[in-house]
């Protein structure tokens, strides 16, 4: 008796001991809020609550994995697992099957894969790693060559063309660079270029994004077409008000009007019928969130694991902002998905796969100071 | 930036930038909550009422589908607006108890509920869904006065597709139908899904599929309020929808009427094109079909019979029947001939009725042989032994590269189907395409034996009678080649704006005038001494011909599987022509399916046809009350 519940116990210290409580407990609680809204977005058919709550199992399954890894293991996969993805994006740009007149599936002959998403844990891993590599001897010309790992995926990706996980992955790429130490100096200057660069960049676009930007500015002009989701999206919200119009009360969800409403759209489901205060909570589950990230990076020993952790916290929080912002009407549609709320199994396992890391690096931190 | 680094200070850097990550991110929330304060309580009200008129409907107007008529105005598509009844299932409560109660007032066949649980399934549940289609004006005042009972069932004004000569030009013409998962997705490539709210036809087919988004128009949306049980109470805004464009064809109606007639029950395919602009006067596929039966959503019966027919209407055969050209190909080989110099005009050859090649005998169809045959006999007596020494003479890859710039085995680019994809390629034998085509080594090899029987069109060619239109129309127009069309120009319905489709020729194959002239004597010679002197017997003009008889064992492309009782093993009978020789108006390839011999079955047929097209005469046996069907009629 004594015997099984001391192995119990053992058995349960193992289980949790590279877990992070506050982490979790942010995750869930997002999360909490996500299965809730999914189920009044898919409440008058096809119901994914339960699909989702699947989904959500097997990405806490792989979290649980590879916040056993430590950061060292995850230094090995930095390489390969980049690799693998310019590889796959290379193969998109060559055999990829074009869905809505944009390649960014690979077919495997029994199912389809969209390699760009690989890269969003891949860059960040590998960027991470090349600092770490060159530590010692940091010059300027690594910044260079950071920026060009950087600039390859970031390229395929927008070729083919996705705009919304471009600007992911290049965050993604961006923040490492950043936290590596990238003088002000270049900081700045790459602000003016880009200013300056904008009309260059505007002649670039595909005809669907300028429409996108276009109707940003006038949602009016096209309201059967491109305009349609931010008009709709933006009612559903000023609608919502203070205090919201009550769960599964919102009648902009249940009749229909607002588009793509478990996936991209989730957050006007969730501001329809929770208001203001419903925002407020979300947003301030976000802050915390990002804060428990921000004290992890802080907190590691290595340069990185710091890296990473801050790479992936500012991830996080790119997700929610461009997200937020495209639903409300003050960025442009890019087809982002509101981290740990909208509908989908991938997103949710790439999402949990950084929770994962955040948790190795913060639970091993004092195995390697040691 | 050569600077020395020092972990402590380096960590300190990274807290601080982290400290100016947190910042931004505050700051951009902040932003996000600025916005969300804006939304949802300074603007609230506004926000609310709109939420309210979200009992405001956009309500898209479905623009007019373009009308498409012949070369002299006579309509082959145009649309017409009827009644029909729709329920809406989201509002109509139980619909099993809803249509039993409608049926007490209207009459509902058990097709139309079949037709009713199809739609029901592939639709969103916020659209409304026919019931009946083409109410009388009765039955809407039936149904007018016991609408009170039927809370989401309407009738509705609809535009409805109508091909008024019925099985006349459907190959040509084409279809539409419910828009189908693989159509949206067609529609979503190309960016026009905003386009397409609210329509539910899209051309499945022929031109209807080629001019689709010519055709459709702009749809036009209308703003109005609604009641909480979605009925209309005013209208607030109308965006007016614009028409889509109409489609002048260069086809002739009634030609194309008269054709068909005289193929009678007979399988086969005819193209006519003006040899100048390259504009099909006639693009025949026998059997046809009625594409009338497909708008309303094709009864399951109806398509059974028509996809699984041993004579397989629904198949093209003007541009997806590949057929072996027989001796319709001496012509062009013999233009290939003059062209590279492997013969003159009055070089002979003594044909004692057979060629030997290796071990094996090619035979002629006339036993001891034509004599001696000259260019000139050898297409007008339809000499074998003459074109299997040439071909041996020029050899595979000379054919093949002389064949393929008249067009033959290449997709002629026709503006038929949605793209290029729905029209064959037929085969052009060469070396190439055999290495290709075959995958065990000793299959891929070329065997100049192969070139012999290539020579009088038999052995792997295999050619679509619009190919070999085309490139009869090529040799008549002295080499400049057109792609063949069948729209002549495109009407903005809005402006009155003609946009002229054509002419631009393709290709000028730069053929010596003095050879071209040898292939039109001995074509005009076959019809006044040769195997088409019956069929052109007394005609007024010159025209010039070639039989051809292909064999159907070795035919490519075209289905034939099972059940080939005799007539099916007979030959292909073919022809072409032009006319009139010295100033060609129109050029034309027959081809009739186990019709024998070319002189026989398909030279009357185009006969007829040049008769009709360059005399205005009508074949003696035209049933004149079917052809009254077709009156010219001005342009509106």
């Amino acid at each position: 008796m004594i015997d099984v519940a001391a192995t119990l116990r053992r058995g349960w210290r193992e289980l949790i001991a590279h877990i992070d409580f506050p982490l979790l407990f942010i995750t869930l609680a997002i999360m909490c809020v996500g299965l809730a809204t999914v189920n009044s977005a898919t409440w008058d058919s096809n119901h994914r609550m339960l699909s989702q709550a699947g989904n959500m199992g097997i990405a806490m399954v792989v979290m649980w994995f590879v916040s056993r890894l430590p950061p060292q293991k995850l230094m090995n996969f930095a390489i390969p697992l980049y690799l693998l993805g310019i590889i796959l994006l290379v193969a998109v740009f060559l055999f990829g099957i074009k869905v809505n007149g944009a390649k960014r599936w690979l077919p495997l002959g029994f199912t389809r894969i969209q390699p760009s998403e690989i890269m969003k844990i891949a860059m960040p891993l590998m960027l991470a790693w090349y600092f770490q590599k060159y530590e010692a001897t940091l010059k300027l010309k690594h910044y260079f060559i950071a920026a060009l790992l950087l600039i390859v995926p970031f390229a395929l990706i927008a070729k083919q063309p996705d705009l919304g996980t471009a600007l992911l992955v290049g965050s993604a790429g961006f923040y490492v660079i950043f936290f590596a130490g990238l003088p002000w100096k270049i900081i700045v200057g790459l602000v003016v270029a880009a200013g300056s660069a904008a009309p260059l960049i505007w002649s670039m676009m595909h005809d669907y994004q300028r429409k996108r930007i276009l109707t940003l500015i006038d949602p009016t002009t096209d309201p059967l077409g491109a305009g349609y989701h931010i008009i709709q999206a933006t009612i559903a919200i000023g609608s919502g008000g203070a205090i919201g119009k009550g769960y599964l009360n919102g009648t902009q969800t249940h009749l229909e009007f607002i588009p793509e409403k478990h996936t991209d759209f989730i957050f006007a489901v969730y501001s329809e019928e929770w208001g203001l205060l419903g925002n407020a909570l979300l947003v301030f589950l976000y802050t915390l969130l990002i804060g428990r990230g921000l004290i992890i990076a802080s907190g590691a020993p290595t340069l990185f694991s710091r890296l990473l952790a801050g790479a992936i916290t500012l991830g996080f929080f790119t997700y929610a902002f461009i997200n937020m912002g495209m639903v409300s009407g003050i960025l442009p549609v890019v087809g982002v998905p509101l981290p740990f709320m909208s509908y989908g199994g991938t997103a949710l396992v790439t999402l949990f796969l950084g929770i994962g890391m955040l948790m190795s690096i913060h639970t091993h931190r004092m195995l390697v100071k040691k | 930036m050569s600077h020395f680094t020092n972990p402590e200070a380096d960590v300190d850097r990274f807290r601080f930038r982290l400290g100016i990550a947190a910042i931004c991110v505050l700051l951009a929330f902040g932003v996000l909550l600025g916005r969300f304060v804006w939304l949802q309580v300074i603007q609230h009200d506004f926000y609310q009422t709109r939420a309210e008129d979200n009992r405001i409907a956009l309500i898209p107007i479905v623009p007019n589908r373009g009308v498409i008529t012949d070369r002299n105005g006579v309509v082959l598509a145009h649309n017409y607006s009827a009644f029909t009844l729709e329920i809406t299932p989201s509002q109509a409560g139980n619909l099993e108890a809803t249509i039993d109660a409608l049926a007490d007032v209207i009459d509902i066949q058990p097709k139309d509920r079949k037709r009713f649980k199809r739609l029901l399934d592939e639709a969103k549940n916020f659209e409304s869904i026919p019931i009946r289609t083409r109410l009388t004006d009765g039955e809407v005042a039936k149904f007018a006065a016991h609408r009170y009972r039927f809370p989401g069932v309407e009738v509705k004004a609809r535009l409805f597709r109508q091909y008024p000569l019925g099985e006349i030009a459907s190959h040509a013409i084409g279809y539409i139908g419910r828009i189908t998962e693989r159509d949206l997705k067609w529609i979503e490539e190309a960016e026009k899904q905003a386009n397409y709210k609210g329509t539910d036809h899209v051309g499945k087919t022929g031109l209807e599929q080629h001019y689709e988004f010519e055709l459709h128009g702009e749809t036009g949306y209308e703003e109005v309020e609604i009641d909480a049980g979605g009925r209309a109470l005013r209208s607030l805004k109308r965006i007016p929808p614009v028409s889509g464009n109409n489609l002048a064809l260069t086809l002739d109606a009634k030609l194309q009427q008269i054709t068909e007639q005289a193929f009678g029950d007979r399988k086969g395919s005819l193209v006519a094109i003006d040899p100048k602009t390259g504009g099909i006067l006639a693009l025949v596929s026998t059997p046809t079909y009625d594409p009338n039966l497909f708008v309303d959503g094709i009864t399951p019966d109806n398509w059974k019979e028509l996809n699984e027919h041993p004579s397989k209407p629904m198949v093209n055969r003007a541009i997806n029947g590949a057929y072996p050209p027989g001796s319709t190909f001496k012509p062009f080989m013999a233009l290939a001939a003059l062209e590279l110099g492997k013969r003159t005009a009055n070089q002979a050859i003594s044909d004692p009725g057979y060629f030997n090649f290796g071990n094996h005998q090619f035979r002629d169809d006339k036993k001891g042989g034509h004599g001696s045959v000259d260019m000139y006999k050898s297409i007008v007596h339809s000499c074998d032994t003459y074109y299997y020494m040439l071909a041996n003479d020029m050899g595979i890859d000379n054919i093949a590269k002389f064949m393929g710039s008249l067009g033959l085995g290449q997709r002629t680019g026709v503006d038929l189907g949605k793209d290029d994809s729905g029209e064959s390629k037929g085969v052009l034998p060469s070396q190439e395409w055999k290495k290709h085509r075959f995958k065990k080594p000793e299959q891929q090899k070329w065997y100049a034996g192969e070139t012999i029987s290539i020579g009088i069109g038999q052995g792997y060619n295999a050619y679509t009678p619009i190919q070999l239109a085309q490139a009869t129309a090529t040799v008549a127009n002295n080499g400049v080649m057109f792609r063949p069309h069948l729209v002549h120009y495109l009407i903005d319905t809005k402006t009155g704006e003609k946009r002229q489709v054509e002419p631009k020729p393709i290709r000028d194959l730069q053929l010596k005038q003095s050879n071209v002239d040898v292939i039109r004597r001995a074509m005009v010679g076959v019809n006044k001494e040769g195997t088409g002197a019956r069929a052109f017997a007394g005609a007024p003009y010159e025209a010039a011909g070639k039989t051809g008889t292909a064999q159907v064992f070795s035919l490519k492309g075209a289905q034939y599987k099972e059940g080939t009782t005799k007539k099916e093993l007979r030959d292909h009978a073919l022809f072409i022509a032009y006319a009139p020789a010295d100033n060609p108006k129109i050029a034309l390839a027959v081809l009739v399916e186990n019709g024998g011999f070319g002189a026989q079955s398909a030279a009357p047929i185009a006969r007829m046809v040049i008769d009709y097209y360059l005399l205005g005469k009508l074949p003696a046996g035209a049933a004149k009350e079917d052809s009254a069907a077709i009156e010219e009629e001005p342009e509106e």
